[in-house]
């Protein structure tokens, strides 16, 4: 029993000791944020990376994440004779809960998972010490360029992944269900306020920030070799994807009590 | 002058160097020999000041650099020129990105100013007319002659080779020897190479010291060190599997 607890109590250590690194890592990065010289130029290219990695996987899903829930909607709101309110339910969902969290686990799976194997293999390569050698803050070229970036590509992929899925909810509500065009667009008109985008758009900041605050930390501090990268991937990849619906359920009950 | 006195470093409850003592002279070539693992490459990062003794010092032009900040630690790390084991070629620039990178990052001059000392720093290595090709696209070989041309291109005051012929072939291998040997009467540098090329690197070289079970067992020019009744030495000189060194 003794041992036991040793091995917990050792165990949950390392876990605390694990947070609290990953903690000084990011206001290591956040102080490196507002601390000339600033790279624009690496800036411009991990916006590019972001974009360029997920806005394939964006559109396809946020069109089908649309569709289905035009489907889904249509079949409830039918059982009420509410089917003129398709085109704002579908437009509030994916505002304000599933096109902030679907797209921040897609942009995890495809950008996030690529940018902590780049890093990963930066460092077991000795890139990150050549960096180093240089006198040169690898913080400032590796890790607050995708820290801004990500803050800036999130919230317009999710803006993207919302368009689309609200005109795949259209495709498939008027299109294939019957719902007239002007009612699907002005109810939603009426029922979606600016707090409604306001919402997606602290969440989308707020995703933007742990997948690359994790995915930075877990490539930055890799263990070795190939497989080092590999296991590091995995769990930046998992660990982003418990932290978005985790922080996606605090964030959501702050806002709709606040 | 690098001063290393009484290192001592540990990885968990590895100890991998175990009170180092060594001088190294300004403007002189080092060679620091050893086994695979015995902890070269840890000794180098500790000149860098990647990584931090459990105890001892390194004093470098009378500087102690074991106890001092980042900041502080870069003004040391801007007279440092080092060619990683791997190169460390910056997988996403060219070649002539990568050379070009210190200049960029860490001086004034201007873009005609540094294109003059990058083509001139890939003619000194050999390898004129690749700038645009990026690392994937390199031979072993070229990534190492263009890492050497960017560990010189600041004309450091001090260069750390960090095993810069392991796994090359004998006629590349000669080479990199030979641009050692000429960048060094080009530039005066101070030169501190980790290498298993024995004796072949012993003909660029001042200075030899053995490094084993994270000790120096012996240091001195080459004469003493190929004359050395040390068997330990001889042993690792010869090659042969017979003898104190353990594997």
């Amino acid at each position: 029993m003794r041992r036991f607890l040793k091995t917990i109590g050792a165990r949950a250590i390392v876990q605390l000791q694990t947070i609290g690194h990953m903690f000084i890592f990011l206001m290591n990065a956040l102080y490196f944020i507002f601390a000339p010289p600033f790279k624009f130029r690496l800036l411009l290219r991990q916006i590019r990376f972001f974009g360029n990695k997920s806005m394939l996987v964006i559109i396809l899903t946020g069109s089908f994440t649309g569709m289905v829930l035009a489907l889904q909607l249509f079949y409830i709101l039918r059982k009420f004779g509410s089917e003129a309110l398709l085109g704002s339910g579908i437009a509030l969902s994916l505002l304000r809960e599933l096109g902030p969290v679907l797209a921040a686990l897609m942009i995890t799976g495809r950008a996030g998972s690529a940018l902590t194997a780049e890093i990963g293999m930066m460092r077991i390569t000795e890139q990150i010490d050549a960096l180093t050698a240089m006198a040169l803050n690898p913080m400032r070229y590796l890790i607050v360029p995708n820290i801004v970036a990500a803050l800036i590509a999130f919230p317009l992929l999710v803006a993207i992944f919302d368009l689309i899925g609200i005109f795949g909810g259209y495709l498939v509500g008027v299109k294939l269900l019957g719902i007239s065009s002007g009612t699907y667009f002005s109810l939603m008109e009426d029922y979606v306020v600016m707090e409604d985008i306001m919402v997606g758009l602290y969440k989308s900041l707020s995703f933007g920030l742990i997948v690359s605050w994790i995915c930075c930390y877990k490539g930055f501090y890799t263990g070795y070799g190939a497989e080092g990268v590999s296991k590091s991937t995995t769990e930046a990849v998992v660990l982003c994807s418990i932290m978005i619906l985790i922080w996606d359920y605090f964030l959501g009950s702050v806002l709709l009590i606040g | 002058m690098i001063e290393i006195t009484d290192l001592h470093k540990s990885f968990d409850s590895q100890k991998v160097l175990n009170g180092v003592n060594l001088k190294i002279a300004d403007k002189e070539i080092i060679i620091i020999m050893g086994t695979s693992g015995c902890g070269k490459s840890v000794l180098i990062k500790h000149i860098i000041g990647l990584l931090k003794p459990d105890q001892g010092s390194i004093v470098i032009d009378g500087v102690d650099i074991t106890e001092l900040d980042t900041k502080e630690l870069d003004t040391i790390r801007e007279r440092l020129g080092v060619l990683f084991q791997g190169g460390a070629l910056f997988d996403s620039l060219t070649v002539y990105g990568n050379i070009a990178f210190p200049l960029r990052e860490k001086t004034k001059l201007s873009k005609q100013e540094i294109r003059e000392r990058v083509i001139h720093a890939l003619e000194d290595v050999g390898l004129k007319g690749i700038e645009k090709k990026y690392p994937a696209e390199l031979s072993g070989g070229m990534k190492k002659r263009v890492a050497f041309a960017r560990a010189l291109i600041s004309e450091p005051a001090i260069v750390l080779f960090d095993e810069p012929t392991t796994g090359l072939d004998p006629v590349i291998t000669s080479s990199i020897h030979e641009l050692i040997k000429g960048t060094h009467k080009k530039y005066g540098y101070t030169g501190v190479i980790i290498s298993h090329e024995v004796p072949r690197i012993f003909e660029i070289t001042d200075k030899i010291a053995m490094l084993y079970n994270g000790v120096i067992v012996e240091s001195g020019t080459p004469e003493e060190i190929q004359n050395s009744m040390n068997p330990i030495i001889r042993q690792f000189i010869t090659g042969s599997h017979e003898g104190p060194i353990e594997y």
